[in-house]
């Protein structure tokens, strides 16, 4: 199997009442990519595209194609695309009324068919991996911060999923909790899942992607590898802009 | 601090029982409870019916309420609509209007023949649009991020429903729910006037046959509130059973 994605995007416009979201966005990634991070401003529009990329969102025009395969716009194929991939959002979005563990069987059994003892086992081992054998019976409220965030990972990660995708995975967790969910994800990455993410996290972007791509008013400025974006960006936008956010590391 | 609260509960009590006693005597009311007793068995059928149709149309309602709740909610225009309509329609007219109205023009028509499952369904008819209300405020109250979150999982619709919208929604109205179910038991006394033999219209037999009105109310305020009260304890309980710590 090949190793990488390979990810085309043209002219994706995507507008909410008069605000253009995504202004015309074009973005190509040659195969071979493992993990891409999007970063840039706030409103910039990384997570508008990160959902489209995971199929939450279809846009007003344009197309995305991922590894050759063009995004379905029929809900029920892109119903069948979502369920092959991961989505873990910035706000966990676990459901309050299961435990842990349900949270984890519930897609496995409902979605990817599964038995019931099959699932529960799935879950057990992810649980006991990730540190919350003891929480399985839990319900979210009853979980830190972190916790909720590692179980909505192993949710998303349960089943395998070709692309994971993470929506600012640590911007609602304290410094040493976003340490942690960033280990966890480097950990992921260097075991061969992909992984296209939004962050306001630089240092993570930078240890876990091998390209970056700068989202700012609707469009990409600039995409490059991690160590030339970060070092010696091309685009002035960019570079006053990191500037300032890594004024202070 | 609990003492006194004994001591003035108690003296409330004893005012109240002072207040009627002091209305009674002014009515120079005359007892007749063995009157009333002679009539026990059709008050207690009565009783019984009641029962049995608030059961049916409590069924009824939720699973209409249910429907139209949904109905309301989905991206189809013409279904949403056609709910909407129904529920303002239902919600703008009085019960006694669609009771004989329906009973005496639409259930004429169909040639249903049987009282008793007549008023069920207009009962439940008149429920399930307020119950119908319940629910979407329920269903609306759910944070947009969890269809998101299911939508992400791949759950289909129907399955989002089942399994991740409606188990929080219920948690949440179960309140609201529990007062329509009560108001459902004390609104079939409506139903006496289709003639029914519910326990209201059984009430009225007995205490004109018999010609003690008091010996015939009390019993009958007694009688549904054996009925709505459990139905208020139920929800509590089933509140805090539910309550996400």
């Amino acid at each position: 199997m090949e190793i990488g994605m390979k990810i085309d995007v043209q002219d994706l416009v995507k507008t909410y009442g008069s605000q253009r979201a995504l202004d015309g966005l074009s973005l190509s990634l040659p195969a071979g990519t493992r993990c891409l991070a999007l970063i840039g401003p706030s409103g910039g529009g990384k997570s508008t595209l990160l959902r489209h990329l995971g199929g939450l969102e279809l846009p007003n025009s344009g197309s995305i194609s991922i590894n050759d395969r063009l995004l379905p716009t029929e809900e029920n194929e892109l119903r069948h695309y979502r369920q092959k991939n991961g989505f873990l959002f910035q706000g966990y979005n676990l459901f309050p009324h299961l435990t842990a563990r349900n949270n984890i069987t519930l897609p496995l059994t409902e979605v990817h068919g599964k038995s019931l003892s099959e699932a529960q086992d799935l879950a057990a081992t992810q649980l006991t991996r990730f540190g919350l054998a003891n929480h399985a019976d839990k319900l979210p409220v009853q979980l830190s911060g972190g916790q909720q965030q590692r179980v909505a990972l192993i949710r998303a990660l349960v089943s395998s999923p070709d692309l994971l995708f993470l929506d600012e995975p640590t911007a609602a967790l304290d410094p040493e909790m976003t340490v942690e969910v960033l280990e966890l994800v480097r950990e992921l990455v260097r075991g061969g899942q992909e992984v296209i993410l939004c962050t306001h996290e630089m240092g993570f972007a930078r240890a876990v992607a091998d390209v970056v791509a700068f989202i700012a008013a609707g469009k990409i400025s600039e995409t490059a590898a991690p160590d030339e974006i970060f070092n010696a960006p091309k685009n002035p936008n960019v570079a006053r802009f990191l500037s300032r956010v890594l004024e202070f590391r | 601090m609990k003492l006194r609260t004994f001591f003035v509960a108690i003296l409330v009590l004893l005012l109240l029982a002072l207040a009627s006693w002091q209305v009674l005597a002014s009515l120079r009311y005359q007892w007749n409870w063995a009157g009333i007793w002679e009539q026990r068995e059709i008050l207690f059928r009565g009783w019984g019916l009641t029962i049995l149709i608030s059961c049916g149309a409590l069924f009824g309602t939720i699973l209409f309420g249910l429907l139209l709740a949904i109905g309301q909610e989905t991206k189809e225009p013409v279904t949403r609509a056609v709910c909407r309509s129904y529920i303002e329609l239902i919600r703008g007219t009085p019960l006694l209007t669609q009771l004989l109205l329906g009973y005496y023009v639409i259930a004429a028509a169909f040639h249903l023949d049987n009282k008793i499952i007549a008023g069920i369904l207009l009962l439940t008819a008149f429920e399930a649009a307020y119950m119908a209300e319940i629910l979407r405020g329920g269903v609306a109250s759910i944070e947009p991020s969890q269809w998101d979150a299911a939508r992400a999982l791949g759950l289909g619709k129907r399955q989002t429903w089942r399994f991740v919208i409606l188990p929080q929604a219920l948690r949440r109205v179960l309140p609201g729910m529990a007062g329509q179910c009560a108001s459902l038991v004390k609104d079939s006394s409506l139903l006496s006037v289709l003639g029914i033999a519910e326990f209201a219209k059984q009430t009225d037999v007995a205490v004109s046959s018999t010609s003690s009105p008091l010996e015939g109310y009390l019993p009958m305020a007694v009688g549904y509130l054996a009925l709505t009260l459990p139905l208020s304890w139920l929800a509590r309980i089933l509140e805090k059973k539910w309550r996400l710590v």
